[in-house]
């Protein structure tokens, strides 16, 4: 699928034309430098490898630099393939939010905000004991038991328990497209994007 | 520039009415839609606070009706808003007046400012 890099800004509310209260996200879309074109006879599939994010060319590996010198731009922090872009685009090219413009749902990829080592309520929506008294005590929110006795002697593999949450990557579908301001290169979607404010994501159409 | 001003001012509806803070008893014109019916509203009460900032705004609002005490919030920039008008100043020592929740009667009195 055709789309960009960007990064979050943050979140707001407008009202709509019905006078309704609308949460949404605010996310700076490219411009993006194209800077490899993939090909079926050299690569095996066609796709276009875009570029986004300023980076000091002092903390770029040699490799790297050379990889941007010959799509003559700055060195990017973001590499991301993507493909079916309508128009052609030759390497060094420039693509901004404009590719956006027809399009009333867009999908949105980022990494979620790390949340540590958390129980299972939080971790998997399990829904505790449920109950605080009768003689309950300190299992308020335990995941209860977690397989049979000596038929199997195991724990099955995949069994939902505590751990690391967060920070995963996560696409939200068909987020609305409210509004485009082409100056500032930015994007307003409704409802939220995963990540913290500032953190890169991929804008897909 | 700040992005997220950038977005708001986009759809920045410019507001008419005068300025108020905490303390000040007002009466806010609230349109309703009442099935394809739509009428306005008047709701007169005591600003206890006001919090955000840019588009995201909201003023609360505190009366005393039949006996119980109410409290709407209304976001400041709300298409629905159609006047806010100022019946009397309040002199108050803080922007958030939650003391006056715990009041009644003559106790939840606030001094007019005067100039």
């Amino acid at each position: 699928m055709a789309g960009l890099i960007g990064k979050k800004i943050g979140m707001t509310s407008i009202f709509s034309a019905e006078g309704k209260n609308i949460p949404c996200t605010v996310l700076q879309v490219g411009p993006c430098v194209v800077t490899q074109i993939k090909t079926k006879e050299n690569d095996g599939y066609e796709a276009i490898q875009v570029a986004y994010g300023n980076k000091k060319e002092r903390k770029t590996n040699s490799p790297m630099n050379g990889h941007f010198k010959k799509a003559k731009t700055s060195p990017k922090r973001k590499l991301v393939e993507f493909s079916n872009f309508k128009k052609k685009y030759k390497l060094g090219d420039t693509i901004t939010v404009d590719i956006f413009k027809d399009d009333v749902f867009v999908d949105v990829t980022g990494i979620s905000k790390g949340k540590g080592f958390q129980g299972v309520v939080k971790r998997h929506g399990f829904h505790g004991v449920g109950e605080s008294t009768h003689g309950q005590h300190n299992r308020l929110r335990a995941p209860g038991s977690i397989g049979a006795s000596s038929d199997p002697s195991r724990v099955f593999k995949g069994m939902r328990m505590a751990g690391r949450t967060g920070g995963d990557r996560v696409k939200v579908l068909n987020l609305k497209l409210i509004k485009i301001i082409f100056e500032q290169n930015l994007l307003i979607v409704k409802g939220s994007v995963p990540g913290s404010k500032g953190s890169y994501i991929i804008i897909e159409k | 520039m700040d992005l997220i001003k950038v977005t708001e001012n986009a759809f920045k509806k410019e507001i008419d009415f005068p300025k108020f803070g905490s303390g000040d008893t007002i009466t806010v014109s609230y349109r309703i839609k009442e099935g394809s019916k739509e009428r306005t509203q008047n709701y007169r009460g005591v600003v206890i606070q006001r919090k955000g900032t840019g588009a995201t705004e909201t003023f609360t609002v505190r009366k005393i009706s039949g006996g119980v005490g109410v409290e709407r919030i209304f976001p400041l920039y709300s298409p629905a808003i159609e006047d806010v008008k100022i019946n009397k100043r309040g002199k108050v020592r803080r922007a958030r007046i939650y003391y006056l929740r715990e009041l009644r009667g003559k106790k939840a009195r606030i001094k007019e400012r005067r100039f």
